[in-house]
């Protein structure tokens, strides 16, 4: 019964969805106060039902009723319970209603903070934010319904894939899904406007603390998913360029485009076409890799769900949205365009090459991904791009981006001097080439390219360094470092650590197969990893070779690892690998297959310098983005000094017509 | 109590160890560590041909461990990289290699990327060049954030 | 301003690939032998050791080369297929085991039938990597002349055997 309920709570979430879709937009048009008050409740008539129907589809994983379809599929009596919830999420149907319920809360929230923005913008806001509630709840009710029964009910259920039986795997969609929907708000907000047209600073200012916030979701979403991978499948990967991945990465960069081009326009009032297009295409990206994950057309490890007829109900929903975005964007956006009059050298510049650098490599990740789909449908055979591609491209990329980055915050608006700046960032280059002279000489088999690496992940954090210390001493007191600005150089010294952690694995890192059996001796990076013995172990439900294995450093006992093969009742054999995991390294072994009859084992090491610099990177990246969104300003309403002087705000009636 | 064990035990083994259905750990019998390394570094450029999108480095398919040894064979008699990526492809297509040679086919993805980046770079130059009188005056702005 | 429409141009481009790639199965590979002289070997043939079977003693009449080992579960699906056709005797067959013992072979032979006119014993699996197969059940339609004219990856259907492997048979006959 209560799967039914559950459906038809779907069902009202979408009438809702319906009518906060239409009503508001046409009031805002109509300039009828009643309609576009019909918004705000809507929205939370939706998220009530929506949460029901999620409640229930959790309720039904937790008493384990397996006449749901869905649950029989994944889960079943043996999964512990804490597994149970988040099994609610481990396969298509369930994970797009986490998605929809995720997209109502963010509209909520939207509606019950925003009462200062004017009423009309915001109806059209929440209006759009409908429309794409009613895209995806169509979706999930017409081909991805969760609540779909299994006649007669089973007794037991297939079982939860037991690689997402795992506390990573647990927090990962919901950050991933917190960041890809948070990026609507944004697109709602440019849609808006275009529809108004006008770019109003104040929805602008306001636009900043949601987009960063998304934008560090989803931060933490890929960085969950990399550590995720790196310690669940073995093989010492933390990033492979996966189409699924690359999916993720999209809205990534270009988000990261968007803070940057909101944080110009909200402060400057230029760059107005650049935000609004950059809000459209982070969204419509988080829309494509929804679209890659589901429709089959990709091959990926990740695949949810191979099914071309749902490819084709998510592809015509991403024309509707995206397509009538960038329809409305091409007749309204000329109107908003202001050639900024900024120097050659201006914060302005910069920010704009920031933007260009990392558009283009989001070009890149895009191109490269369907890259197979453009050359077979063009006849040119089946082709693979794959890591040598993806991993070069962005390195070339990327590189002058990370140069830049000190020299942002340090620029003036308008316009400023190469030298005044460069005067504030010498001591930074000298100490950062200091760094980079101790690597050459301490680590003699480092290529050239890492040095450079190393350099350049060094130059960022100093650089970011001098920028804090100046603000202290310059600025006046009280107004020395604001959340915006601790958010800010936060974010940057977490790319200086995550370049610093991606550089020095990529080039030290050492993997080795080897044969060992009880007292040999294998040299990895210079520690000795000595097999003792291989013992038999049982377990509750499986016996096992469990490897002794002892790690010395010259002598020093470092740790005793125990690495084990199992082979389970049911007959699956896995490798229970042991990771000692470290701030500067990781040190990793797994068990292979025995070999000959003397007790040889075939043995993997693997030797990870710096590794987890790259998570705690992403780590510090998330957190400027929401220390950042914190800046109380953003919460302030736009002050101009003189009320006399022209409006700060950009007015399709007053802008000469551009040709 | 018991429960309670298994419990606890199974949060120990999840913090320091991680389960792999099957990694393909093979040893072979390299001369030295150049080798291996050259070994290793052209196994992940080649493609697994039965799997989700996994390199010849990562895959435990029976296909990729074939493929490995029939590699390591060509690298002992003396072939190149470029040779042994020939034979692959001679056998299964372009779709082998994971680096996409540079041919008029793929023009697009190598130089695309950068022919974008030079012609935005140029835009920006150039827009930055004109400057026009009629622009948004900043002096509206409150004064402290005139520099920030 | 028709520099605007840029981006609504560029999605309209990826949203043709998109569509392109729909309904497509991405996994599946074209082999780069198709028309082409199939590779030279010179093998044992599985029942007896000391004889040997090579292309040139396969050339003057089409065939259909047929890879299947014990190991190979999907295999046990097609061979009453391929049993019926070889019981009707429109066309050769060849076997091609790859990656197995004669042993296990010979067994798994004698329990599902013996379909093939004669097996190549390929037990390192070099022969296989030549024609560039990936696992099992896979088949190649070898024409009188020697080329490869079809390959097929998966269990065979009589559908596809009567749609594509027939007709290419009789064509390549001379």
């Amino acid at each position: 019964m209560m799967p039914e309920v559950a459906q038809i709570a779907l069902i009202l979430a979408l009438i809702l969805a319906v009518v906060q879709a239409t009503v508001p937009i046409l009031g805002a048009h109509l300039r009828d106060s009643a309609m576009m008050s019909l918004a705000r409740p809507a929205a939370y008539g939706q998220f009530f039902f929506l949460a029901i129907a999620y409640a229930i589809l959790t309720h039904g994983f937790l008493i384990q009723d397996f006449s749901i379809a869905y649950v029989a599929q994944n889960s079943n009596l043996a999964l512990p319970w804490h597994y149970r919830f988040s099994a609610v999420w481990g396969a298509h149907e369930g994970s797009l209603l986490l998605w929809v319920l995720i997209l109502s809360g963010w509209t909520v929230a939207l509606a019950a903070l925003s009462r200062s923005l004017p009423e009309n913008f915001m109806a059209r806001a929440l209006g759009v934010l409908g429309i794409v509630s009613i895209g995806f709840l169509l979706f999930t009710l017409l081909t991805s319904n969760p609540f779909e029964r299994h006649v007669p009910p089973l007794s037991d259920g297939n079982d939860l894939n037991p690689l997402l039986q795992d506390f990573g795997l647990i927090v990962h969609p919901p950050m991933l899904y917190m960041g890809y929907v948070g990026f609507a708000v944004a697109f709602a907000f440019a849609v808006a406007a275009l529809i108004e047209g006008r770019v109003d600073r104040q929805w602008v200012r306001w636009s900043r603390p949601w987009t960063n916030v998304a934008w560090a979701f989803l931060t933490i979403g890929i960085a969950l998913g990399s550590w995720w991978a790196y310690y669940e499948l073995g093989w010492g990967g933390w990033w492979f360029w996966d189409p699924v991945e690359n999916a993720s990465f999209l809205p990534w960069l270009v988000g990261a485009a968007l803070i940057h081009s909101q944080a110009v326009t909200e402060k400057r009032g230029t760059f107005a076409a650049w935000t609004l297009l950059l809000a459209i295409c982070a969204f419509s990206l988080s829309l494509l890799g929804t679209f890659l994950v589901r429709s089959g057309v990709l091959t990926s490890v990740h695949a949810f769900a191979s099914d071309p007829t749902r490819g084709i109900f998510i592809l015509v929903f991403l024309v509707i949205v995206t397509g009538g975005a960038l329809t409305l964007y091409a007749i309204r956006a000329p109107r908003l365009a202001s050639a900024p009059p900024v120097a050659l050298y201006s914060r302005e510049s910069l920010l704009l090459l920031n933007n260009i650098l990392l558009m283009t490599a989001a070009a890149m990740v895009l191109l490269g991904t369907l890259y197979p789909l453009v050359a077979e449908a063009l006849g040119w055979g089946k082709i693979s791009v794959g890591p040598p591609y993806f991993g070069l491209m962005f390195f070339v990329l990327m590189a002058p981006l990370v140069w830049l980055i000190p020299f942002g915050p340090l620029t003036r608006w308008k316009g400023d001097s190469v030298g005044r700046v460069w005067l504030g960032l010498r001591t930074a280059l000298a100490l950062a080439a200091v760094v980079a002279a101790i690597s050459w000489v301490t680590h003699q088999d480092l290529p050239l390219k890492a040095i450079g690496g190393i350099a350049a992940g060094a130059w960022v954090i100093f650089g970011t360094l001098s920028f804090l210390l100046q603000r202290i001493r310059k600025a006046a007191p009280g107004r020395r470092l604001t959340a915006e600005m601790i958010g800010m150089s936060l974010a940057h010294l977490g790319v200086g650590i995550f370049v610093l952690g991606v550089v020095v694995t990529e080039s030290l890192n050492i993997e080795r197969d080897v044969r060992m059996q009880p007292g040999d001796v294998v040299e990895v990076a210079g520690y000795q990893v000595a097999l003792i013995a291989v013992e038999h172990r049982e377990g509750p439900n499986f016996v096992a070779d469990e490897g002794i294995f002892e790690i010395r450093d010259d002598g020093v006992l470092k740790s005793i690892q125990h690495p084990q093969k199992r082979r389970y009742l049911r007959g699956q054999v896995m490798t229970e690998a042991a990771l000692d995991a470290g701030f500067f390294s990781d040190f990793y072994i797994a068990m292979g297959e025995p070999i000959g009859t003397e007790g040889a084992w075939a043995v993997r090491l693997y030797y990870k310098p710096m590794i987890r610099w790259v998570w705690l990177g992403a780590l510090m990246m998330m957190f400027g983005g929401f220390i950042s969104a914190a800046e109380r300003r953003l919460r302030q309403t736009v002050k101009t000094r003189d009320e006399s002087e022209q409006p700060v705000e950009t007015n399709l009636a007053d802008l000469p017509e551009r040709a | 109590m018991r429960w309670l064990n298994t419990w606890l035990l199974s949060i120990a083994l999840t913090v320091s160890f991680f389960s792999v259905p099957a990694i393909a750990i093979d040893p072979m019998p390299f001369t030295d560590r150049a080798e291996e390394v050259r070994f290793k570094d052209l196994l992940y450029e080649l493609r697994c041909l039965q799997c989700q999108n996994q390199s010849l480095a990562d895959s435990d398919a029976d296909v990729a461990r074939q493929l490995r040894e029939e590699v390591f064979r060509l690298m002992r008699e003396g072939h190149s990289n470029d040779e042994i990526k020939d034979f692959l492809i001679a056998r299964y297509g372009e779709f082998v290699l994971y680096r996409p040679r540079v041919e008029s086919s793929t023009w697009l993805l190598w130089f695309g990327p950068f022919v974008i980046l030079a012609g935005s770079a140029m835009a920006l130059v150039m827009a930055l060049r004109k400057r026009k009188r009629n622009e948004m005056r900043p002096a509206n702005l409150p004064p402290d954030e005139e520099d920030w | 301003m028709l520099r605007a429409f840029v981006p609504l141009g560029i999605f309209a481009l990826i949203g043709g690939v998109l569509w392109s790639g729909i309904g497509k199965d991405p996994s599946l590979l074209p082999s780069p032998l198709i028309n082409q002289p199939a590779p030279e070997f010179s093998a044992t043939t599985l029942e007896d050791p000391e004889r040997v079977i090579s292309k040139t003693s396969l050339l003057g009449t089409a065939y259909l080369l047929n890879v299947f080992g014990s190991w190979c579960i999907t295999c046990r699906y097609e061979h009453p297929v391929l049993m019926d056709y070889a019981r009707k005797g429109e066309f050769k067959i060849v076997g091609l085991n790859w990656n197995d013992t004669r042993e296990d072979a010979k067994r798994w032979l004698a329990q599902f039938g013996n379909p093939y006119e004669q097996i190549i014993f390929d037990a390192d699996g070099r022969l296989g990597i030549d024609f560039g197969v990936t696992g099992a059940p896979e088949s190649f339609v070898i024409s009188a002349d020697g080329r490869v004219l079809y390959k097929y990856v998966g269990a065979l259907s009589p559908e596809e055997i009567e749609k594509r492997v027939k007709p290419l048979l009789a064509g390549g006959a001379q």
